[in-house]
């Protein structure tokens, strides 16, 4: 039994009841789309479309359409890979780390992170299938016996790791994602005025009813499938470093990845849980649940990750010196003061520089700020990816074969294509699912709202019953 | 879920601590609880009802350790014995390299094994319209369901101690 210190904030403002929880939630669900909606999702769709064509013009015509060259043979496809699965890495960590924490303020945005977090994981892993060139033959990178081929696959390369990597946290993040939903599918079932959403929501729900039994099990399941999805998502971001890092490339190769991309991954994560929580927040007019508090509080684990980050760019650069490799040296000072200079420069201003703000409280307690800075950290994540991608690659040994990556319009096509495809996905979750968790919410507003419910017979109000005697012979 | 018959009493609370507070009262007054229904997991709950602790852990290890076993028996059996492969002067069973994927397939065996006894031995199942006794146990009611064939007690005896305890209403579900 939690008790939750008075002096501490309250979680969830207005004084809300229960069953004022269940309104402020369905009503979206319930409701008829708004016509703000409907535009953010007809613009969502058309940008999808286009993008479609564009991929699979990409597929038709070959990766040759990318300006990709012989000497950089990854720029904005694996760059757009790490990209979203760093992105996705918040929804985990705020749905399955801060429950082992016992962080209680997760509940009200849990919900919406870990859908976040399913949605880029699909993004990453459509450029993984278009850089593939040839996504028909996709099941080449499964274990599949011989008759398909020679051989089976390399169990030695990171890069089959990664396969087995993004699938089971897509489809872990998935299970862990929709038990949660389970319970608030119930409510809005028995909610339901009509048919068909009773039988959609009703199916979705499993027949769940809340009872004792249940709910004893559900909790346990949830904990053992944070615990499993905590090492799973550093695992997932480490196999990705290691792409990159068990190969020679100077500028990949070194042993600090696995943390400093964990760390990127969280701390460009969180200013997209951000952005959209900003703008979902003020749109379904959910300000007493995602709180001034809430925003103050993922702005200070942005600020400790892109510390972190920080803390990495330098330390790579002095051990590229330290080390006395000379190629490793100078794809460092390459990067810095080379052709991709600004590359690099946007990358340190936008991901040590701009957090660093957050020192501010006045900053990290403004939404304006909040937004704006968030906005700043996902660019400079992207530049962060590129830097390590292409400045790594461009400076080949033999100068003759040095090169310059420039993006063509169906690298920036399909990287748009992307963006269709989460705020598509987004924008129908946020209209047909609750956005926030109502029963874990529910479950923490009494110990933490500012007015607790309307007291009732039998209990004091305030009343926390921590040791009920039980009568184990009752029966 | 399995198919309810018989009569039941059904007591409607307002707040979670009351109807924890309730249950070792009406327990106490020789009062068997079918089952309580609420909104949210109400921590201590399953203890007053006197329910077993949940085994699902148990299966869960052992889904755990059934995905270690076929992650590490695949690849040694694919790069050690079916077609050994020279890769970088590597071992053939490289053990250290066949971590991470081994991993992963614990974990991916764990979560859907669990989740799938979850749904087995809770009896859910895609079914839109389940047993209530109060649909409003998903909204801000708390819910306790009193069979009373299985009781001694006559009806307007249990009413009282439900009523005492701090249910809000009384009502009579027949199935």
């Amino acid at each position: 039994m939690h008790v939750t210190s008075p002096v501490r904030p309250p979680l969830v403002t207005g004084g809300k009841t229960y069953a004022d929880v269940t309104e402020d939630v369905c009503r979206h669900v319930e409701g008829k789309p708004t016509k703000e909606w409907k535009i953010a999702f007809i613009v969502s769709v058309i940008v999808l479309i286009y993008g479609t064509a564009c991929v699979f013009w990409t597929w038709w015509e070959g990766l040759g359409v990318w300006g990709l060259n012989k000497t950089v043979g990854w720029a904005w496809d694996i760059t757009n890979f790490v990209w979203w699965v760093g992105i996705g890495h918040a929804g985990t960590l705020i749905s399955a780390i801060l429950l082992l924490f016992r962080q209680k303020w997760r509940t009200s945005i849990n919900r919406a992170a870990e859908a976040m977090t399913i949605f880029a994981v699909l993004c990453a892993a459509s450029f993984i299938v278009m850089h593939m060139g040839r996504p028909w033959l996709a099941y080449w990178a499964l274990p599949l016996p011989n008759t398909f081929g020679s051989l089976w696959v390399n169990f030695n390369s990171p890069l089959v790791w990664d396969v087995f990597a993004i699938s089971t946290y897509f489809s872990v993040s998935l299970v862990f994602w929709y038990i949660g939903l389970i319970p608030d599918l119930a409510t809005i079932r028995d909610r339901a005025q009509n048919k068909v959403s009773r039988f959609i929501y009703g199916t979705l729900s499993m027949g769940w009813n809340g009872s004792a039994r249940t709910w004893a099990r559900y909790e346990y399941i949830s904990l053992i499938l944070a615990g499993l999805s905590t090492p799973l998502v550093l695992s997932v971001h480490t196999i990705v470093s290691m792409d990159f890092a068990t190969s020679v490339i100077p500028g990949w190769h070194t042993t600090i990845f696995p943390p400093y991309f964990v760390a990127g991954a969280i701390f460009s994560g969180f200013a997209m849980v951000q952005n959209l929580m900003l703008i979902t927040r003020v749109v379904y007019r959910l300000e007493d649940y995602i709180t001034i508090e809430h925003i103050e509080s993922m702005n200070k684990i942005i600020t400790l990750t892109g510390s972190i980050v920080g803390v990495a760019y330098l330390t790579e650069f002095f051990i590229a010196w330290y080390s006395g490799v000379e190629y490793e040296s100078y794809a460092f000072i390459n990067r810095a003061t080379g052709p991709y200079w600004w590359a690099y420069w946007a990358m340190m201003t936008c991901n040590v520089i701009s957090p660093q703000l957050f020192w501010s409280r006045s900053i990290r307690r403004s939404v304006t700020w909040t937004f704006f800075i968030s906005v700043i950290v996902n660019i400079g994540m992207w530049f962060e990816r590129f830097v390590i991608i292409v400045t790594s690659l461009h400076r080949d040994y033999l100068p003759s074969s040095w090169a310059m990556f420039s993006p063509t319009i169906f690298d920036i096509s399909d990287y748009i294509f992307s963006f269709g495809l989460f705020f598509t996905l987004f924008l129908l979750f946020s209209k047909y699912l609750p956005v926030v968790n109502m029963a874990e919410v529910k479950a923490v507003i009494k110990s933490s709202s500012e007015r607790l419910p309307k007291n009732v017979s039998g209990v004091a109000k305030g009343t926390r019953v921590t040791n009920p005697s039980f009568n184990k012979d009752a029966e | 879920m399995a198919e309810l018959t018989g009569k039941y009493l059904v007591g409607v609370f307002d707040d979670d601590d009351v109807i924890l507070h309730a249950v070792p009262q009406i327990r106490r007054a020789g009062v068997k609880i079918h089952d309580v229904y609420s909104p949210f997991p109400i921590h201590g709950l399953d203890d007053a009802l006197g329910l077993p602790r949940t085994r699902i852990g148990i299966a869960a290890f052992l889904f755990g350790l059934t995905g270690t076993t076929c992650a590490l028996t695949m690849m040694t059996w694919m790069m050690g014995i079916d077609w050994p492969m020279n890769i970088g002067g590597k071992d053939y069973i490289s053990l250290p390299n066949f971590i991470p994927i081994t991993f992963e397939l614990t974990v991916l065996f764990t979560a859907f094994g669990m989740v799938t006894t979850f749904f087995v031995t809770n009896g859910l199942s895609p079914n839109p319209t389940p047993v209530m006794f109060d649909p409003r146990s998903t909204d801000n009611k708390f819910v306790m369901a009193i069979e009373l064939g299985k009781n001694k007690m006559s009806e307007e005896d249990i009413t009282k101690v439900l009523r005492d305890s701090g249910a809000g209403e009384v009502n009579i579900k027949q199935f």
